[in-house]
């Protein structure tokens, strides 16, 4: 994959300063002009940024020396970037109350009343083909490394919690077997809809908040003080699948889309109603009953979770009811 | 793996089993096992037996109302 387009001008200097040798320096007034934008989940130029600051730590870019990942002048715009995202994300989302009760039910509690737009039922009953294409496009950027943020928790937890995360992510990675890795049942998904599978094709048209319900997770993936908050996230994110994966299946056989593209969701009926039970219980039970400081941190990162698919998902449905087919803006 | 299989009932949910080559159903028909751990369906309300698809899930917030 290449740099993708810039969207604006602190993307356009950072990713120049990418490519070019030399120290990695973009100007501090852009810096702080980005950090001011007045909707940060909305701001295309601030989301790329960070969502090309975290890729180095994936797969990398092939114009970008990798190098780069530890480049302290990288990691020092990183950080900026992503203390207002954090903040943004602080503000928007207070951390709920923890209180006596067993902690798996309060977790399921604070994800079961998140509320979110109707994305799913509109996949599942009324998006015509065009639109369930563009949501498999904008899907694409994080099903193509599914679960690897997830992954970068694993040497910070211990004890039962490792244990579960393990059997998760196995699950997850194929259990042993390359062709069911669920990155590239995605793959096949996008090849057999006629869509490009290669990894970040489609990273040109993934507006603002769908960049940044993906760097909520390398945020909460890469930084052990969050560790607690990213097996929330995982909890969230594997709770919210099953029933919804098995209405977009419906939805891609219903507008006549091959077999192989519903075939990922529904891999995902089976799998998620178990990673569920094993995140909420065996991962984020065990976490906290080991570390109960970590319980409000846990439910932060699954409201987080739900919050920002939620704002993604009200652009998406806000594109469509204007009647367009949005690209970046 | 010890050998052992171990079954954890999940309250409202489905039987997490871990350890299984195979769970026969009802009629007798062996469903192989290829996850480490297999949610199995409590509820007998699943459209795919028997492995769970969250549909207690629906039957439960039918019950509460």
């Amino acid at each position: 994959m290449r740099l993708p387009t810039p969207r604006g001008p602190l993307s356009e200097a950072a990713f120049s300063a990418l490519t070019s040798p030399g120290t990695f320096e973009v100007s501090h007034p852009l810096v702080e002009q980005a950090r001011a934008a007045a909707d940060v989940l909305h701001c295309d130029d601030l989301q790329l940024t960070l969502w090309v600051a975290y890729e180095l730590h994936y797969r990398g870019f092939d114009d970008v020396g990798d190098e780069r990942e530890w480049d302290p002048d990288v990691l020092r715009l990183r950080r900026d970037l992503e203390e207002v995202f954090e903040a943004e994300l602080r503000q928007r989302v207070p951390t709920p109350s923890v209180d006596e009760r067993d902690f798996p039910t309060q977790l399921r509690e604070v994800i079961e009343t998140a509320a979110g737009p109707p994305l799913v039922p509109h996949l599942h009953r009324h998006a015509d083909r065009a639109q369930l294409l563009q949501f498999l496009r904008q899907r694409s950027l994080y099903h193509l490394k599914e679960s690897d943020p997830h992954a970068f928790v694993v040497p910070r937890v211990d004890g039962r919690a490792k244990v579960a995360l393990a059997e998760l992510l196995y699950d997850e990675f194929g259990s042993g077997r390359p062709e069911a890795l669920h990155s590239k049942l995605f793959a096949d998904a996008l090849s057999g809809a006629g869509l490009d599978p290669g990894y970040g094709a489609y990273v040109d048209e993934t507006p603002a908040t769908t960049l940044a319900v993906n760097n909520l997770m390398s945020l909460l993936g890469l930084h052990r003080r969050l560790r607690g908050a990213a097996l929330g996230h995982l909890a969230a994110f594997e709770t919210t699948s099953s029933v919804p994966c098995r209405k977009i299946a419906a939805g891609l056989e219903r507008v006549g889309l091959p077999d192989v593209v519903a075939a990922y969701f529904h891999e995902h009926v089976e799998a998620d109603a178990v990673h569920e039970q094993v995140a909420l219980r065996d991962i984020c039970g065990s976490l906290v009953a080991d570390q109960p400081a970590l319980a409000g941190d846990v439910l932060f990162g699954a409201a987080a979770c739900l919050a920002l698919d939620a704002v993604a998902a009200e652009d998406l449905l806000a594109t469509w009811a204007a009647g367009g087919l949005g690209a970046a803006s | 793996m010890s050998g052992e299989v171990r079954v954890e009932l999940c309250p409202g949910g489905p039987l997490l089993v871990r350890g299984a080559d195979v769970v026969r159903d009802t009629d007798g028909v062996e469903h192989p096992v290829t996850r480490p751990v297999v949610a199995v369906c409590a509820c007998g309300k699943t459209s795919r037996p028997p492995w769970c698809d969250s549909t207690h899930k629906a039957v439960s917030r039918a019950e509460r109302r």
